[in-house]
């Protein structure tokens, strides 16, 4: 474990330097021990694959309090039990209609499509983080065998609900963006509503399995077919 | 009742403070690129701190009062006028229903705050008003100001014309040393790398928003490619492959995953923004410590700095 400082106003809390479930379940139980050691004190914090950025006030703390409470209370920690989080199965509609990259991956894997959908699919993946853009959750860790870089070329408009693969990251486009990962299939939940409650359906440390549905059933769950992939 | 946006300029957003404590769901902050004038702007005023104001970028914005307030305008020098007169900035102004307030283009600067007695009333989204263009979140529907928007405001008959005295007032020039916190990966940017880094002028590029300031000047190389992503302060010294040294801002994301070698004391960052491409930056580093004063003493100077009364 390590505390570096980062900013005015903020700590940052190195746990391991990999993507693992044991590293991302001791950025858990930090989550929990920072909050519950300043309390007040603490005005956001972002847990990451392997670190826990801690932003305090610096007019009403500063960092040699923080940093003090921050070892107390992590001097002790341990990784937070595995049955932790939910689990949240999201639909998929994995089909080249929606899934622009979804053969040029297979090509590149020497795979059949259907082979990839069943290795996507066939995977609890785990939320590592929440960034990027609004509800935009990192799941990993993706099959070796279909992990792909991103596009040269990111493109301009990537639908919302997209679901796409960088290296062994999976995500669904939580809103219309820009963006450069390979492209699969599109999931008809909505991944960040602000007029909903909660407004994510996934957090981090929460478990995700995504379930391969018919084109009917993708419609019928509100899905929408189109969107301009410029 | 409100004002009305006739012309919103090159860039006027509706902010508060900013947006804190949904860094988990993936928000950003927004809030003031100059919180120093967007202060001023609501001390002036006697309005809440917290309150809203439009931030202008550039200049060339026009709104018309309909209804009878004051306002105050702060920040980079736009030449303000009330009906075709020219009037201050810093200083509180009565206008009445109908009156053409308008701003030209600034010489110097280039962010300025339009406040209005009591704040512009704005439903808050995850607590603020701040927009977020990027996230379309936050103002009357997560844009910028468009012509024909009302900005609500009540009516207000009360208010002391206060004015922040000329030689009180910030003074924005073409250069700024920013002073930089080191963290983050700053070890592995090599001894020789951290000095060519903060005894070498850098410009301001073209590249240069809300998001952060990208600067020109010799390239910085890191010990490391990229990192595992981890999330990022407000101002963190961003180094992508090519050595230009990047200053995340009010929008930035709230996650990435290049090195950064520190990060910019606030008072600093909020000058940089009022900088235009071309414009030069110098780096200097402080201690986590001397930031701390540094922030309680400005924090002291914005909230009890004497304002004067016309007669």
């Amino acid at each position: 474990m390590e505390l570096h400082s980062a900013g005015e106003n903020a700590l940052i809390l190195y746990l391991g330097n990999e993507t693992s479930p044991t590293v991302a379940a001791m950025v858990q139980s930090a989550c929990t021990a920072i909050e519950s050691a300043l309390g007040q004190d603490l005005v956001d914090l972002v847990p990451s694959y392997a670190s826990v950025l801690v932003v305090y006030d610096p007019l009403q703390t500063d960092h040699l309090s923080v940093g003090h409470r921050l070892r107390s209370a992590l001097s002790d920690l341990s990784a937070a039990p595995d049955c932790e989080g939910h689990t949240v199965t999201l639909p998929v509609y994995y089909h080249t209609d929606v899934g622009a990259d979804l053969e040029a991956l297979a090509e590149r894997a020497s795979l059949s499509v259907n082979d990839v959908i069943a290795l996507h699919s066939s995977v609890e993946y785990r939320v590592y983080a929440i960034g990027f853009a609004p509800g935009f959750a990192y799941l990993g860790q993706v099959d070796e065998r279909i992990a792909a870089p991103r596009l040269a070329t990111p493109r301009q408009k990537v639908p919302r609900g997209s679901v796409a693969i960088a290296d062994r990251q999976t995500a669904v486009y939580p809103a219309v963006s820009p963006g450069g990962w390979n492209i699969i299939g599109r999931c008809p939940t909505r991944m960040f509503d602000p007029k909903a409650t909660p407004v994510m359906p996934v957090t981090v440390g929460d478990k995700v399995r995504f379930e391969p549905i018919s084109r009917e059933r993708y419609l019928a769950l509100g899905g929408e077919t189109g969107g301009e992939l410029a | 009742m409100s004002l009305e946006v006739i012309q919103p300029g090159v860039l006027s957003l509706l902010q508060d403070r900013g947006r804190f404590g949904s860094h988990r769901i993936g928000l950003t902050n927004g809030g003031p690129l100059d919180p120093e004038a967007f202060n001023y702007c609501h001390r002036l005023l006697a309005n809440d701190p917290a309150g809203t104001a439009v931030e202008m970028s550039f200049g060339g914005a026009h709104f018309r009062a309909q209804v009878d307030t004051f306002i105050c305008v702060t920040g980079a020098d736009m030449p303000l006028t009330i009906n075709g007169t020219q009037k201050p900035l810093w200083e509180v102004h009565p206008v009445a229903a109908g009156d053409e307030i308008q701003l030209d283009f600034a010489d110097r600067g280039c962010r300025s705050y339009l406040g209005v007695a009591g704040g512009f009333s704005i439903e808050p989204t995850f607590g603020s008003t701040a927009t977020v263009v990027r996230e379309n979140i936050g103002g009357l529907s997560g844009d910028k100001l468009k012509a024909g928007d009302r900005l609500p405001c009540t009516e207000t008959r009360d208010r002391k014309r206060l004015y922040l005295p000329h030689e009180r007032r910030p003074h924005y020039q073409g250069m700024v040393t920013v002073r930089v916190i080191p963290g983050y990966q700053q070890n592995s940017f090599s001894r020789i790398e951290q000095r060519r880094f903060f005894s070498h002028a850098y410009s301001v590029s073209d590249r240069c928003d809300r998001m952060g300031y990208r600067l020109e000047g010799p390239a910085i190389r890191c010990d490391l490619e990229g990192i595992l992503s981890e999330g990022i302060c407000f101002g963190a010294i961003q180094v992508p492959a090519d050595g230009q040294p990047i200053v995340l801002l009010n929008d930035r994301q709230t996650i990435g995953g290049y090195p950064k070698l520190g990060s910019a004391l606030s008072l600093d960052a909020a000058k940089l923004t009022q900088l235009r491409p071309g414009d030069t930056v110098h780096f200097a580093p402080i201690s986590p410590h001397a930031a701390h004063n540094a922030l309680h003493l400005a924090h002291d100077v914005i909230s009890r700095q004497p304002l004067e009364l016309h007669p």
